[in-house]
Parts: C-alpha cells; structure tokens; sequence
C-alpha cells in the first residue's frame, strides 16, 4: 500500500449517527464534559457568536447615538460602557475565543493527529475563557458591588490609568474588568501552549515542519505570540488590582503613580494582539485561496519566513500607539521605523496571495468572495496603517474616527471577513452538512455594501476633527452627514449576519449532505468523514508533500516531486 | 505622481464637501499643521499608488483567471512560486518605506525640536474633567477653555508655546487646523506649539477619553491681532469689577459653596477645582463650550449643570429663586 492510499483509508469508514437517540440531559452532559477538540472547538466558536451578538447590539447603540447631533437615545454613562463593554468583548471574546476553536478543530486534523497535546488543559483553557466572559458580563449584574444598582466598566477597553484608580473609578466595575480579563487569559496561555505542543509533537508520520499546511505554520507562530504577550497583560491587571486593594502606586498618579508606565503595559500586549488576531485570519485565506483557484499556495517558505517576521517586529512597535504621549524625537522616529518595516512582510503576503490567484481557475463560492473582500480590505487596512504609522499624521489622525474607521477595517474587513470564509468553508466538514450557497451570496453583499457604508465613510468626521469616544456632538462643524451614513451601514451589516445564522441552523437541519470532501481540497481534514468521528482517522496518515490529497488524486504528478 | 497628487488633493478637499468653514487636517492655518498636512499629501500620493497597483492587480487576476464556463475541468498549471519575484516584491516595498520614515523624521524633528525665538508666548494649559485651565504665566492670571493667543507672521513669527499639564486623568489639546495633538497626563509635563498664520476662532477638543463628560470638552482658540491681542491681556490682569448694583449677587456667591472650587480675584473666593471666573463675561461660552455664555445659560447652569452637560462635576446649586436671580446678574457683572 502506497503512502497516499493510506491517507484516503479513513474515509471509508462510515460513521453510525451520533448521539441522536440520547436524552437532553446526557447530550448536554456529554458536551460540559467533553475532552475532544472538536467539540471543544464548536463550544469556542458558539460561545464566541453568542458574544458576537451581544457585542454588535452594543454597537448598534452606539450607532443609533451618534446617527444625529444631540442624540438623547443613552446617556453619557451608558454610552462610556458600551464602548467599553464592545471593544473588550469582541477582542477578548469574541475574536480570540472564535480564532481558538478554528484552531482547535483544525490543527489536529490537519496534521494528522487524533487529538490536541493536552486535551484536559485544553478544557479547562475553553471553561477558564468561559468564565472570564461571564465574569465581565456579571458587572451589569453587580458592578457597584452588593448594595448597588450595578453598573459596567466605562474605563474604555484600554482602561487607561488614572481612570481606573479607585479616585476616578468608584464601584467594582473595573474590578470585573480585571478579573474578567486576567481569568480569560489564563485560559488564552492555556490553550496557545496546547497549540503550540501539538503543533511541534504530534504530526503525523512524513509531516515535517516544512510540510505543514500554512494554517499549523500560522497558529503556531499566534500561539508563540499569545505566550509572550498576555503575561504583561495579567502582570499589569495584577499590580491594578495592587493598586486598588494593597494601597500600591504602580499607576496611582495622585501618589506619584505614572499613567504611562500602564500605556507601555497594555499596547505591548494590545499592538501583538492585533497581530494574534490576523495571523489565524491570515490562515484562512492562505487554505482557501489555493482551494479555489485550484493551484497551491504560491511561495510557501516565503509565507512562513514573512509570518515568522511579523511576529518578531509586532513585538517592536508598540509605542507608535502613543506618538501623542510626548515621547522624544528620537523615540517617535524608531517607532515610525518599526511600524512601517512590519509593512513589507505584510505586503509580501498579499502579494503571494495574489499569486496564488494568477494563472489560476478562481471558483467564487461563497468562502472564495469572503476572500476576495478580506484582500480588497486588508489592502486599505494596511494603507491607512501606514498614513498612522507616520507619527506626525497620527499627531492628527490618532484617536480620531480615523482611528476607528482604520481598526476596524483590520477587524471587520480583515479579521471578520475572514472568518466568514472559514465558516463557509468549513461548516460542511463540521456539520456533515452543505450551507446554502445563495443565502451565502445574499450575506456576503449585504455585509459588503454595509461594511462599507459604515467604515469607509467613518474614515472622513476622524479627518473633521472628531475624537473617538464621544457620546455626541455638535452640528455644525460637517460631521453629521458621514455619521448618518455610517449608522445605516449598520443596518445592511445586521441583516447579513442574521442571514449568515439562519443559513448555518438551517443547513444544519435540513441541508444536504456534505460529503468528506466537496471543495475537492488538499489538507487532511477532507480526508476523514464529515463531521470527523472522535478518533479523527481510523489509520494515523503518513503524508509526503504539503497537500497530501493532491498526491492522492493525481498519482502521475505528486507534489513531492516538486517539493 | 501627478494622478496621485490630484487624487490627494482632491480627497482633502472632498471631506469638507467644499466648504471652507468646515475645520480639518487639510485645511492648516499653522506652521506645525502645514507641516502634518504637506506629509500627510505625500503619505496619501504614495499611498494611492501602492493602491492603484495592488487593486488592478486584484481586480485583473480575478477577472482574467476566473474559471470560465465550459471549462474543461483540468487543473491549472500548479505554480509553487518563484523566487525572483519575490525579491522584487520585497525590494520595492523597503524602498518606499525608507523614504516615508525619512519623509517622518523630517517633520517629527521640525515640530518637536523646534528653537523658540525671544517673544514666544507662554501659556500652561491644565486639563480637567470637563474643562480647560489657561495659566498666562508672564502676565499672572488664569483663565479657562477659550485660549487667546497672537497672530504670528512668518516673517518675524510669534509663536505660542503652550505646556500641557493634567490636573486629574489624561487629556489631549487637539485644535485639527493648528497643531497635532498632544497628550496632557497627569505627572508629566508635555508640550506643543502653535503660530497661526491668520486670525479667527479656531475650534477643538479634548481627544484622550477622559470620563463621563469628555465628549464636552471643547476648546476654542482666539487668535488675535498683536493689538488686540495686548488688549485682551491688559483687560484679564485688571481685577474683578465690583459692581455695587450686584452686591446682593456677591454675597450669595460669596455665602455658598461657589468658593470652594472658583476664584474671582479680590473676593474670598479662591477655589482651584473648577474655572477661574474673575473675567467670566469676557468668554463666549460657558461650561468648557456646551452653552453659550448669555444670562439664560448662566442661569440654567447654576440651577442644574446637568441639563448642558451629565456628568459635570459642578453641583446643582439649589438656590431659591431670588439667590438664583442675584448670583446670575452677580456673575453678569464679572467682564
């Protein structure tokens, strides 16, 4: 038997349904107890479409705020926690917890493996996220402590300090802003060295490190990054609440304190974040692209040196978030510096994307236009990162609307289209079953027109004059118009997402079956069954090249020969 | 370039669908500003190429090598790459960034090592929650959230340097047509400069969220004639008027918990918390721009700050009617 067969073996296994004669209570005890990365990783990606939807609802009441001047839709304190409330949810809950049980679901299968390295810590990591989101959420409940009405954290989600001192911020909200986070970032380290281990250990015979499909590359160089990067988070939460409860003043101003010592803490977290962020989104497109244009992804050692780089100068640049704070020349010009040099490696990756695509046949179903969309948009999204990274611009532009437009651009045209294309892409494998690909289209152009209505316009008012945070505004100085524009963007956003969930219960019920492989794709995912049976493969596939199922499908011309 | 400068030009102009009135980073009216906005055009040129290239590049693969109908099913030429390109991909894209990070050095050491000529103007700014303190130390007196300073002229500039303290959380003093911002934070001292080419108003805000009411932190900047400018001075170092007619005023001003947080100067008054009001009428907006400063709006914001502003840290005063009424005209009288 060659080598290649043995990849295909497992697929010949035909599961007998799960579960589906189980009574609810044992369904439901099953999965709270689950050790299996699969289902650990539906339970992160549920869990984060739940916070999804919160977080947008949070949005929504911002945009409806801010749609006209004077808006007496909330009050300033309910506005101050939204934004607060958002910014934190969708980074800490919603986008690092999504791109976790991507990671979770795939990495073992993609390298062949039956399960994570760790799968204990692996459940304990999800639960410990989990908590810490509802930890966050319980302040509505009791943020002013027992005797109060409660309230939410309004510090903003960079919390800078002295806002979060116990002079300026009365009440225990900011207490479950720190516990919140401090507890989610265990279960953030738990979970990236889980990735990490299994990415290193438990490939598959044949599966070098050179072999590996970009996705494995990417999650581990996110995972290295998470390793180094949310300890002086924690650290810095830990000496807040030092600060609050000990009598300490690490960022205590009013007893000598420096609020800059926190800025320095939080954006060398906060700038590799974004970068913790893209990386997994990066690894959608670079398994997807390929797929759909029928050709392998172009520049492979290229791709990884370029990721590998990026993670080394992200950890260089934080402080071009704080051009403002009135660094010296010198320290402003090296972080000019840095900033724009994390640029070429980014821009190398677009281009291999981009030849990826030429000489291709590109097929646009649904995950491929998704694609198309995050490289339209990343490509904006880097170009006005360049117009902030030159600090004097950013003397303007920063903590602007432009800011705002910028980043989310990164998250929302990069990260979330991205995502998008990997829910499209792989929920047959997950589900067994095949979504419906012209609601698929309807989401996708509603999404796309809403996308842009809202943040190409929101670029403009941040030109205007208009700072970020602002509950409202006066008339008078040309902002109105953009902001009006901008809130019905939102509209055509929430009609796509609400097509994107019908579309994914629906085809969960009634959709067609998938098949173990109807993208006729080149990983080891499409190998096994869909959904995959608990064990994964029957047999432990040996592989050969970077897409062993190319291999298997065209005997008279295997990668390996060309590797 | 020329397409990209046109296309700059007109994305600056566009913003401000056509208005002159609208303040905007393009629209500069001081050295530091028109400096920011000559970048900021070669920044959004050489970005507008990048992105013209890298869309039709996009835009051409997408088109030209979408799988046609009747295709006959074979795969592609499988292409793994080529290292030629990839060199040039990369060559190109460090030559552009070393000139921006030369372009942005430039100005960075042009507005932050900047050499004051003698006749600068001194002014600290000290942020508070929700307001603006201006201190005039050359002259000894303190005033709030309309800033006044001199024309400067570019041959013989006159220019403002303002130093930027925190009384309480971080700030940002951001005036988009004369300066970027700059950060006022508490324990550290920043700070900027501003030569306005031309008189006017010119409008800002707080930008560094600051608490409940930062959205209503807003600074005006008077830039005066020399003339006018020396006037304004003199009028600000004269003490407060006492009127006679208003003595009522004074004295509820003077009997209430007014004094703990303002000053007027030659009355018990010496508060620091909030505005110094020695010269209230002097300014055209009260509670840091949320209202004009007319005897309707003074009024309402002695009964109740938070009709104008929530959040304010200013009490509602609880004041009968006729105190109210006294203390108003009182405050009418301070010019």
């Amino acid at each position: 038997m060659s080598n290649a067969e043995s990849v295909l073996k497992p697929t010949l296994v035909t599961m007998p349904p799960r579960e589906a004669t189980k009574p609810l209570f044992d369904r439901a005890h099953e999965w709270i107890t689950t050790v299996d990365h699969k289902r650990l990783g539906i339970l992160y990606i549920v869990y984060a479409l739940v916070f999804l939807v919160i977080g947008g609802i949070e949005a929504t009441i911002m945009r409806i705020q801010l749609a006209v001047p004077h808006a007496h839709f909330v009050s300033p304190q309910v506005f101050n926690q939204m934004f607060t409330m958002h910014g934190t949810t969708m980074i800490f809950f919603v986008a690092m917890p999504v791109l976790f049980g991507f990671a979770n679901y795939f990495v073992p299968l993609m390298i062949g493996a039956r399960d994570m390295a760790f799968p204990r810590l692996n459940a304990f990591s999800f639960w410990m996220s989990a908590l810490g989101g509802i930890i966050l959420y319980f302040s509505f409940l009791g943020g002013s402590g027992l005797y109060g009405a409660g309230s939410a954290p309004d510090v903003g989600w960079f919390a800078y300090a002295p806002l979060t001192s116990p002079a300026f911020s009365l009440g225990h909200s900011t207490d479950y802003w720190i516990i919140g986070l401090l507890v989610s970032g265990v279960g953030s380290i738990g979970t990236t060295l889980n990735i990490a281990t299994t990415v290193l250990c438990m490939r598959c015979p044949g599966m070098t490190l050179g072999r590996m499909p970009l996705f494995a590359w990417l999650n581990l160089v996110m995972s290295g990054l998470v390793l180094v990067v949310v300890s002086p988070l924690t650290a810095a939460q830990i000496m807040l609440l030092v600060d609050r409860y000990l009598g300490g003043h690490f960022f205590d101003t009013q007893a000598g304190g420096s609020a800059v010592l926190w800025m320095h803490f939080f954006w060398i977290f906060g700038h590799p974040e974004v970068y913790v962020l893209i990386i997994p989104a990066f690894a959608f497109i670079s398994e997807i692209v390929p797929v759909f244009s029928r050709k392998p992804i172009f520049g492979y050692s290229i791709m990884v040196a370029a990721t590998v780089t990026i993670g080394f100068i992200s950890l260089g640049v934080w402080a071009h978030h704080m051009f403002t704070v009135g660094m010296t020349s010198y320290g402003n010009a090296f972080f000019v510096g840095s900033t724009m040099a994390i640029s070429v490696p980014t821009g190398i990756k677009i281009f291999n994307w981009l030849g990826t695509l030429w000489g291709g046949k590109i097929v646009f179903k649904t995950p491929m236009l998704f694609c198309i969309g995050f490289l339209f948009q990343f490509l904006i999204a880097g170009l006005t990162g360049i117009m902030l990274a030159a600090a004097p611009f950013d003397w303007q532009l920063g903590n602007s609307y432009f800011v705002v437009a910028h980043f989310h651009y990164v998250i929302v045209g990069g990260i979330l289209f991205a995502l998008f294309a990997a829910f499209y892409y792989w929920f047959p494998k997950m589900s067994g079953k095949m979504y419906d690909e012209t609601l698929g289209k309807w989401h996708f152009w509603l999404f796309l027109i809403g996308f842009h209505l809202t943040f190409d316009f929101m670029h403009i008012p941040g030109v205007l004059g208009m700072p970020r945070r602002i509950y409202t505004y006066e008339p008078g100085r040309g902002w109105e118009i953009w902001n009006l524009i901008v809130s019905i963007g939102m509209l055509f956003q929430i009609i796509g997402v609400l097509i994107f969930v019908w579309n994914l219960v629906w085809s969960y019920f009634k959709g067609k079956a998938a098949g173990n492989d109807p993208w006729d794709a080149w990983t080891l995912e499409w190998s096994t069954a869909s959904p995959p049976p608990e064990y994964n493969f029957a047999t432990i596939p040996v592989v050969r090249s970077r897409r062993p199922l190319w291999d298997l499908k065209h005997p008279e011309d295997p990668d390996w020969k060309y590797e | 370039m020329g397409a990209a400068h046109l296309c700059a030009a007109n994305v600056a102009s566009a913003v401000t669908l056509g208005s002159p009135d609208i303040p905007s980073i393009f629209s500069p009216a001081s050295t530091p500003a028109d400096s920011i906005y000559h970048l900021s055009l070669f920044v959004l040129e050489t970005c507008f190429v990048i992105f013209a290239v890298v869309f039709s590049l996009l835009v051409y693969s997408v088109v030209k090598f979408r799988r046609r109908p009747g295709d006959d099913g074979r795969e592609p030429a499988q292409i793994y790459g080529s290292n030629q390109v990839e060199l040039a991909w990369t060559v190109i894209p460090i030559v552009i960034v070393v000139v921006l990070f030369l372009a942005s050095a430039r100005v960075i050491h042009a507005v932050e090592d900047y050499r004051f000529p003698p006749n600068t103007t001194e002014v600290t700014a000290v942020g508070h929650q929700f307001w603006w303190e201006f201190q005039y130390p050359q002259q000894g007196f303190i005033t709030a959230n309309e800033l006044h300073v001199p024309v400067s002229d570019a041959k013989s500039p006159t220019p403002t340097h303002i130093v930027l303290l925190s009384a309480d959380t971080d700030h940002s003093f951001w005036v988009p047509m004369l300066a970027g911002k700059t950060d006022l934070i508490p324990n550290r001292t920043n700070s900027m400069w501003i030569d306005p080419h031309e008189t006017g108003v010119y409008v800002g805000q707080c930008a560094q969220y600051c608490g409940t009411q930062h959205a209503k932190m807003l600074l005006r900047v008077f830039v005066q004639s020399r003339e006018d400018f020396n006037r304004w001075l003199a009028e600000q170092q004269r003490p407060a008027q006492n009127d006679g007619n208003v003595a009522s005023g004074r004295r509820v001003f003077e009997s209430t918990a007014c004094v703990n947080c303002h000053t007027v100067s030659g009355t018990a008054a010496h508060g620091k918390f909030g505005p110094d009001l020695t010269h209230l009428m002097s300014r055209e907006t009260i509670a840091a721009g949320a209202a004009l400063n007319n005897r309707e709006n003074l009024r309402q914001w002695i009964k109740d700050p938070e009709v104008f502003k929530p959040g304010s840290l200013m009490p509602a005063m609880q004041l009968g009617e006729q105190d109210l009424n006294a203390l108003t005209d009182y405050l009418m009288s301070l010019r």
